[in-house]
C-alpha cells in the first residue's frame, strides 16, 4: 500500500525546524482555521475525526476535552506529555527534533479549543535536542504573534513553557507528571478526581501526548474526514475505532530499525518484513513487543495481529500502547528478555504502592535467580501470582505502571512457558552478563 | 561546599512568573544548581528553599526522588555518560557495551573516573532505540555506539 507520510512529511528536509520553512510548507494555516471557529466547534472536529490519544491509553482526545467543567472561572492548564520513556518508543523525539512547529501549532489549537490559559510542555531530560528545537521554535512563535497575547488578532492568549524532567519513567503517567510539574516527587494521584476536574495546581487540566498534538494540527488542516479515511473502523459498539496515521517505532533484531508512519492497523509481520527490512541475520522472530514493553509479547504465531487499538488485546497483550515494536529473534532467551523487563519496572516503580514496589522488585530478583541457575519450577507460579496481583486491574495500585510490569510476565509465562521450564530443569545459566552498579 | 552563585539564584527567580506556585520551580532550580556545581550541595538546597519559600526538607524530598541529582559527596565528572540497558539496546549489545566501558575506565555504573573526566551511568530506555545501542552524553543522544567510541568520549578524545 502506498501511503504518503503526513506527520513525518517534513522529516529530513533542510532546516525543517524553522518557522520559515514550516510556513512555506503551509504551516499555521490549521491554527488560522481553528481561530476562525468557536472553540466548541474545534472540539467537535477533533471528536468527529475519531482521534484517540497516542500516548498509550488510547482515550478519545475530543471526549477528554469535553470533561472540563463548563464556564470555568480562572485558569485551565494544558500539560503536554513529552516524557516519552516507554522502552522501544522514540516517535515523539523525532517529531520534536525534526518538526517542532507541527506539534506546537497543535498545542495552540488544543489550548484554544479547551480555553487553556497556559500550556506546560513536560519534556524528558534526555531529549536535549528536542528541548533546544522547541526553545527556538517557541521564541519564533512569540516574535510572530503565534503565542502570547491576542494570537493572530483572535483575542486568544496562550503561553507555552518548557519544563524538563529528571529521568523518571513514572513522570509519563499523567498525574505523576502533574505532581512532578508541581515540584513534588512524581507519585501518581488516586483518580477520581480526574485532571479535567482537578489537575495541575488543583485546577482543571488537560494532559495530551506530543503525537496527539501533531494529529490535531493535521485534523484541523485536512479535516476530520481525511483522518477518518485512514485506519480501521469500529469493530463493535464499544470500540471507538482506530483512525488516522500512526507513527510506528521499530527496534531490536531487524535489519532496518526506525520510525515509519502508516495508517493504523498494519500487521506486525508487514511492519517487520516490508518496513524494517525483515528479521536480521536471516533469522526468524521468536517474540515481538507490540507497543512498548508494558504491552507484553506477541508470539511467532501471532505476527498477523493488526497493530491497531484492538488487535494486540485479541492476542492477549495489554493493548497497542505506544505502537513501539521490538523484535526478538529466535536465538534470544526469553528468560533474559523477561529479566530485562522486570528489572526495568523494579527500577522505575515510584514506590508509592506496596504491591508494585515489592512485586516488581521480587519479580526481578526471581528472574535473576533463574538466570543464575538457581531457579525452581515453583518460581514460575510465584511470578504468575505476582503478575495477577499487581496493578489497577486487580485493584491494588494507584496507577498502571504495575499492569505494565505484570503483562510481560503473564504473556511470557503463558506463551513461552516450556522455554522457562527447560531453562530451569536443565540448570542453565544466562550467557549474557550484568554489570553491578547503582543509580 | 558553597551554595549557588548570584547568577544561578537570579535564573531561579526569573522562573517564578512561569508558574502559579513557587514550588513548581523546584525541578528547574535543581537543574540550575547541578549544572553549575556538578552536584546539588546542602547549601544550595537551603538557598533554593529560601527562594521558593519552602522547607529544605521539601526540596530534598523532590531531589532524592529523582536519581538524577547528585549530592556534594558524589559530584559529577566533567561529562556524564549514560549507557542504555533497556530491551531494545540489550538486544543489540547494550549490556556488553556497558560492561566493556566500565572495565576499560575502571568504574562501576554511578562512579566517576579517577581523572574526573566522566561519570558513567546505566540508563533505562533513552528513547533512541532506532540507534541501539545508544548513550546519552550530558543531554545529547549518541546512536549506534561502540565501546571504543564511548571510551573516547569519556577520555575527552572525541
Amino acid at each position: 500500500m502506498n501511503f504518503e507520510p503526513v506527520l513525518l512529511r517534513r522529516w529530513g528536509k533542510p532546516n525543517s525546524q524553522s518557522l520559515e520553512t514550516y510556513r512555506a510548507d503551509g504551516g499555521y494555516t490549521a491554527l488560522q482555521k481553528a481561530l476562525a471557529m468557536e472553540p466548541p466547534r474545534v472540539i467537535e472536529a477533533v471528536q468527529k475525526s475519531g482521534l484517540r490519544g497516542r500516548g498509550g491509553a488510547g482515550f478519545s482526545t475530543g471526549l477528554k476535552w469535553t470533561f472540563l467543567p463548563k464556564d470555568v472561572q480562572g485558569p485551565i492548564y494544558l500539560c503536554i506529555n513529552g516524557d516519552e520513556s516507554e522502552p522501544g518508543t522514540f516517535n515523539n523525539r523525532v517529531l520534536l527534533e525534526e518538526d517542532p512547529h507541527q506539534v506546537l501549532e497543535g498545542i495552540v489549537i488544543s489550548g484554544y479549543a479547551t480555553k487553556s490559559t497556559t500550556a506546560y510542555l513536560y519534556l524528558r531530560y534526555e531529549y536535549g535536542d528536542c528541548y533546544r528545537a522547541c526553545e527556538k521554535a517557541i521564541q519564533e512563535m512569540y516574535a510572530n504573534n503565534l503565542l502570547g497575547k491576542n494570537i493572530l488578532g483572535s483575542g486568544y492568549s496562550l503561553d507555552i513553557y518548557l519544563h524538563r524532567g529528571a529521568c523518571a519513567y513514572i513522570c509519563g503517567e499523567e498525574t505523576g507528571l502533574i505532581e512532578s510539574l508541581e515540584g513534588k516527587r512524581a507519585w501518581p494521584r488516586i483518580k477520581p478526581p480526574f485532571p479535567a476536574i482537578e489537575g495541575a495546581f488543583r485546577r482543571p487540566t488537560v494532559v495530551n501526548n506530543i503525537e496527539t498534538m501533531a494529529c490535531v494540527t493535521q485534523i484541523l488542516d485536512r479535516g476530520p474526514e481525511w483522518f477518518q479515511s485512514l485506519g480501521i473502523p469500529s469493530e463493535h459498539p464499544k470500540d471507538p475505532g482506530s483512525y488516522g496515521p500512526k507513527l510506528y517505532c521499530i527496534s531490536g533484531h531487524v535489519n532496518k530499525p526506525g520510525l515509519v508512519e502508516l495508517p493504523l492497523g498494519i500487521t506486525a509481520r508487514e511492519l517487520i518484513d516490508q518496513h524494517a527490512g525483515g528479521v536480521w541475520k536471516g533469522r526468524t522472530a521468536k517474540a515481538v513487543v507490540p507497543g512498548g514493553i508494558s504491552m507484553g509479547f506477541l508470539s511467532a504465531d501471532e505476527l498477523d495481529t493488526k497493530l491497531d487499538f484492538v488487535g494486540p488485546g485479541k492476542a492477549g497483550c495489554l493493548g497497542l500502547g505506544t505502537a513501539a515494536v521490538i523484535v526478538i529473534d529466535d536465538q534470544t532467551s526469553m528468560v533474559d528478555v523477561l529479566y530485562n523487563t522486570c528489572r526495568f519496572f523494579a527500577h522505575e516503580s515510584c514506590g508509592q504502592c506496596t504491591p508494585c514496589r515489592e512485586g516488581t522488585a521480587w519479580s526481578a530478583k526471581i528472574l535473576a535467580r533463574i538466570r543464575a541457575g538457581q531457579g525452581t519450577l515453583k518460581d514460575l507460579d510465584t511470578l504468575t501470582d505476582i503478575s495477577n496481583s499487581i496493578g489497577i486491574m486487580p485493584g491494588t495500585t494507584i496507577c498502571g505502571l504495575a499492569d505494565g510490569a505484570a503483562w510481560p510476565i503473564k504473556n511470557a509465562l503463558k506463551k513461552f512457558r516450556p522455554e522457562f521450564e527447560e531453562y530451569i530443569t536443565s540448570g542453565r545459566r544466562s550467557q549474557s552478563f550484568e554489570v553491578a552498579g547503582s543509580h | 561546599m558553597s551554595g549557588l552563585t548570584e547568577v544561578a539564584k537570579q535564573k531561579i527567580r526569573d522562573l517564578l512568573p512561569c508558574y502559579p506556585s513557587k514550588q513548581a520551580v523546584t525541578l528547574p532550580a535543581l537543574h540550575i544548581a547541578q549544572e553549575e556545581a556538578r552536584c546539588v550541595t546542602r547549601e544550595a538546597v537551603r538557598e533554593i528553599a529560601d527562594i521558593l519559600e519552602l522547607s529544605p526538607a521539601q526540596i530534598h524530598d523532590t531531589l532524592s526522588f529523582y536519581g538524577f541529582f547528585k549530592d556534594e559527596k558524589h559530584p559529577l565528572g566533567d561529562n556524564r555518560i549514560w549507557v542504555c540497558r533497556s530491551l531494545a539496546c540489550m538486544l543489540r549489545g547494550g549490556d556488553e557495551l556497558l560492561a566493556e566501558v566500565c572495565e576499560r575506565l575502571h568504574v562501576s555504573p554511578g562512579q566517576t573516573t579517577a581523572d574526573g573526566k566522566a561519570t558513567i551511568e546505566l540508563a533505562e530506555c533513552l528513547g533512541a532505540c532506532d540507534g541501539a545501542p545508544c548513550i546519552l552524553v550530558n543531554d545529547k543522544l549518541r546512536l549506534r555506539m561502540t565501546a571504543e567510541a564511548v571510551v573516547s568520549l569519556a577520555e575527552g578524545r572525541a
